[in-house]
């Protein structure tokens, strides 16, 4: 390779020095014209939508948490814009990879909420049918999706098609050695994957300086080969436009697409988190400041996208899903401890069904 | 004496620091150990007394704790990681058995590797898939590698500080739903007057069947033992302590005084701690026993999270029927 050549493979994976955005915080259009093409008005309207829906889901969830409905619940609160985007760029046929932290995700790409949270509930299974919905189960050991990601992929292009996989990961998951084997795989494979690095700056109490040195978790694509950008997270127009370029990119052969938005997590870790250890007030409220939800509303407006009727309209639907879920969530489902057994190999094996009977015998004498 | 009346996670943190007090080479390494002082409060306060060079907020990849703690150990730290739930050991398992279990014997003993793996361990807390596994099998099934579990805010208090001193790996379980159980401890005393960090301990003597526990079970086997007496049977309660290696002499005079023994351990049954015990209680004391071992441990199902683990967990009930069924041979 000529060294002009090299430097233009090189340029061709390299993110923007600085994350892309369509609109600024206070909501107005950004001067400069992006790279990317900006969705179409409709799908930005869809968009509000969703993510007015998905906030109230948010909140809705937290709130069953204090109620000790669910055992834990890691609020996606203040990232919606890469919740929502990063469904709204896929197709019905393609799969999503989502962690604990995407439920709002899960929401969004129609699967019911309450089969979202049946595992943050306390059951032991992920709650919806992953074949059904190309959704994988929500994954909590850190990284440990993207390798299926990129194995999926790869699949789905062998077998002759043309739909692609999302995979989320965190910022403290880039760390994994998952993450750098998954996106290895998927460059030297071609596989059509996207890798969605939601970049909330924290890991649990750990800052991404601690994390990283790098100037930017995008640039961990180029070493691999792999087409990398940086969007900001709390813009939605620019994530979705990002990821819809993405999305195309693997969608044509192009191969994998790291894409890191830089986002912030309003909530604790979870609700067992004390995050005033780590973090003070003051930062919380200047990314208040930078809340995708208002941005958005105000730049539709701004364009004449959006009618107070339909900002009325967006939250009274909203309000009726989050009804809808608590009215749901607050029935107490009858668990069958018998269940554990089944579906841990195809048949059970003899031992299996030895302790079986050895349970059912222990909760007929708790009856009895 | 200068004594306090502290919870388990407490009393392992006050041994931290008492270590680290003592010698200048012991560090601690991990995800969120520094400001946040673990997810378990284990390490507070210890970054803000010791510093971040000694309290090491490390990149979130367990098997890069393991590995860079191997590399440090090399130049004559003695690093003790922790990992943040049991569930989460598995990315640093190619470290912990190929590596830091091994790499002594190759080294004929030119490098010996101080390095203590701290890993809350079992259920009960209520927690979701992933962080109430008791993974202490595939570590006693490793060669070079020292495996330990505390079941007692004093125990934890002694063991954590010998474990350090020691200069093998070691893998230490501590019970997570035993942290917040508070005793009296004497902080200042002499850790040579503690018992022997792999000396099993009868904590309840008994006569009729010997049970043996280690880590969040004995405390299920004592209360078991507490009820039985109401019917009046009488168990010995042996606490291990230390799985490796195992204090055979301390297991086999219980049993052979007793002729009956059940295990219990929240880890599956199947190929389960227990195992190797009830194998080598049935090689040297098979003369002795009226029946044979017998188990009262986890199902070979993954854990189930909080709203089944009471269906999974071996409680009371699971321990004392397993001494009936001794009696019923
Ligand atoms: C392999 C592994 N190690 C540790 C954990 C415990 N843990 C859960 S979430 C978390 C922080 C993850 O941070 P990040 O990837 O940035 O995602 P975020 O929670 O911020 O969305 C940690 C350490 C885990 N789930 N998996
Ligand atoms: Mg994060």
């Amino acid at each position: 390779m000529s060294v002009k050549t090299h430097r233009q493979a090189v340029q061709g994976l390299l993110p923007a020095l600085t994350p892309v955005r369509f609109v600024t915080e206070d909501g107005s259009p950004v001067k400069e014209s992006a790279d990317y093409a900006e969705p179409s008005a409709e799908l930005l309207r869809e968009a509000y939508r969703r993510m007015v829906l998905g906030r109230r889901f948010d909140t809705q969830a937290t709130m069953l948490t204090k109620q000790g409905r669910l055992a834990v619940y890691p609020s996606s609160r203040g990232q919606e814009a890469c919740q929502i985007a990063g469904v709204l760029a896929l197709r019905e046929d393609d799969w999503l990879f989502p962690t604990y932290r995407d439920s709002t995700a899960l929401v969004t790409r129609g699967v019911d909420p309450v089969e979202v949270l049946t595992l943050l509930r306390g059951d032991w299974h992920c709650g919806y049918d992953p074949a059904a919905t190309r959704t994988a189960p929500q994954c909590t050991p850190l990284a440990t999706q993207l390798p299926h990601a990129s194995g999926l992929a790869h699949a789905l292009r062998s077998r002759g098609g043309d739909a692609v996989v999302m995979a989320f990961v965190g910022d403290g998951g880039t760390s994994e050695g998952d993450f750098h084997e998954a996106l290895n795989f998927a460059a030297v494979f071609k596989a059509p994957v996207v890798f969605f690095v939601q970049n909330n700056k924290y890991a649990i109490s750990v800052p991404l300086a601690r994390q990283t040195a790098a100037p930017a978790l995008a640039y961990k694509g180029v070493g691999y080969g792999v087409r990398s950008e940086q969007v900001d997270g709390n813009d939605l127009v620019a994530v979705l436009s990002v990821l819809t370029a993405a999305v195309e990119h693997a969608r044509t052969g192009h191969g994998p697409f790291l894409v890191e938005a830089h986002t912030y997590r309003m909530d604790p870790h979870t609700n067992a988190d004390d995050a005033g250890r780590y973090r003070d007030d003051a930062e919380v409220e200047r990314w208040q400041g930078a809340d995708p939800l208002a941005r958005l509303e105000t730049y539709l407006r701004g364009r004449d996208l959006l009618t107070d009727e339909d900002v009325a309209s967006a939250r009274e639907a909203a309000e009726a899903f989050a009804a809808d879920l608590r009215t749901r969530m607050n029935l107490d489902p009858e668990l069958d401890p018998l269940e554990l057994f089944d579906h841990v190999y195809a048949e059970p094996t003899p031992q299996l069904r030895e302790q079986r009977q050895m349970l059912a015998a222990e909760l007929q004498a708790e009856k009895g | 004496m200068k004594t306090a009346t502290l919870t388990m996670a407490r009393s392992i943190n006050e041994g931290l620091r008492r270590a680290m007090e003592e010698d200048p080479k012991v560090l601690i390494m991990g995800e969120d150990v520094g400001k946040l002082g673990g997810v378990f409060r284990v390490t507070d306060g210890l970054q803000k007394d010791f510093g971040e060079d000694r309290v090491i907020d490390t990149p979130l990849a367990e098997s890069g704790i393991i590995g860079t703690a191997i590399g440090m150990a090399i130049r004559g730290y003695r690093p003790v990681c922790e990992i943040q739930f049991d569930g989460f050991v598995f990315p640093a398992a190619n470290q912990i058995i190929t590596q830091l279990a091994k790499m002594p014997m190759r080294s004929l003993g030119a490098l010996r590797l101080p390095v203590v793996v701290r890993v809350p361990c079992g259920g009960g807390i209520g927690a979701v898939e992933h962080h109430s596994e008791s993974p202490e099998s595939y570590f006693t099934h490793t060669a070079g590698l020292r495996v330990m579990a505390c079941a007692n805010p004093l125990d934890a208090y002694t063991m954590i500080q010998q474990a350090i001193r020691l200069d093998d790996p070691v893998i230490f379980f501590e019970p997570k739903r035993r942290y917040w159980e508070k005793a009296e401890i004497d902080l200042g005393m002499d850790l040579r007057e503690a018992w022997p960090v792999d000396r099993a301990k009868v904590v309840r003597e008994g006569t009729d069947v010997t049970v043996l526990a280690y880590g969040p079970m004995v405390k299920t086997v004592l209360d078991a033992a507490a009820a039985a007496e109401g019917e009046g049977r009488s168990l010995e309660v042996v606490d291990l302590r230390s799985l490796n290696p195992l204090d055979t002499e301390t297991v086999f005079r219980s049993v052979r005084k007793t002729g009956r023994c059940v295990v219990a351990h929240e880890a599956p049954t199947y190929s389960g701690f227990g195992a190797e015990l009830a194998a080598r209680i049935t090689e040297h004391c098979f003369y002795s026993l009226e029946a044979p071992v017998l188990r009262a441990c986890g199902f070979s199902t993954p854990y189930p999270p909080s709203r089944l683990e009471e269906h999974y967990l071996p409680d009371l009930d699971r321990v004392l029927d397993a001494v009936d069924r001794s009696f019923g041979w």
